[in-house]
């Protein structure tokens, strides 16, 4: 898994490749709470992610939640695999997918 | 379809994720498994051995056993996770409530209920002082 960055105003787009697993978890979420202090809104693109367990799951829920409070956190070009786990686990209900 | 079963014996440790995950997928792809259910089944057995290894031996460490064959038509895997460690059946659990708004939400589970969904059959017992879960998975699109 590889994260990119980038910052648009108050907003920072975390560009996701690779699985979200038990093992790549751990990073993606110390990489996504780092820009809880800084950002107002965040956008996760999925484009290049086939694959999350309820690890990666975790995070999305837990930085779903921190960002509510501010203007919130998107996710976007999510493929169909993925979707199917989100549209399985009510997650799909719950985040703000583009 | 007949893939003969294999086993692997490995630490069950988050380490050893992928070891685990690329053994079941050479026997899925040996049966010619479609690409979107490769995941699904990947998905659970991630959810099962990660179980595994954080729970069943902690704080000590130990073995996971993990069995896969193909058979049958149409082809289903039937994969097998052993371990001795403490006696515990993850299907005894509720389904977590996937219809809660975020804030009510506990993230506790979800790794079981997923298994579930993506799976054909799940089963537990307890033999020999061992955990056995198996599930099964057709490898063909269901219509």
């Amino acid at each position: 898994m590889t994260i990119n960055k980038t910052t648009n105003g108050k907003e920072v787009i975390i560009g996701v490749s690779g699985r979200i697993d038990s093992k790549t978890a751990p990073e993606f979420e110390s990489q996504v709470k780092e820009c809880f202090a800084e950002a107002d809104s965040i956008v996760i693109d999925l484009a290049d992610v086939n694959y999350i367990s309820s690890a990666g799951l975790r995070v999305f829920l837990a930085a779903h939640k921190a960002m509510d409070a501010k203007k919130g956190m998107k996710v976007k070009n999510v493929c169909k695999e993925v979707m199917n786990i989100f549209v399985v686990t009510g997650f799909s209900g719950v985040l703000d997918i583009e | 379809m007949e893939i003969p079963v294999k086993e692997l014996v490995t630490a069950a440790s988050v380490d050893n994720l992928e070891t685990v995950t690329e053994f079941v997928d050479e026997q899925l792809e040996a049966a010619d498994c479609p690409m979107n259910i490769q995941l699904q089944v990947e998905l659970a057995v991630e959810e099962i051995f990660v179980n595994i290894a954080s729970y069943a031996y902690a704080p000590g460490t130990g073995n996971a056993t993990v069995r896969v064959g193909v058979s049958g038509e149409p082809a289903t895997a039937e994969i097998t996770f052993m371990d001795s460690g403490v006696q515990y059946d993850p299907l005894a659990k509720d389904d977590p409530d996937v219809n809660l708004p975020a804030s009510e939400r506990d993230i506790g589970g979800l790794g079981i209920f997923l298994t579930k969904k993506n799976m054909d059959e799940v089963a537990y017992e307890y033999r020999d002082g061992m955990n056995v879960f198996t599930m099964k998975k057709i490898l063909t699109e269901q219509r």
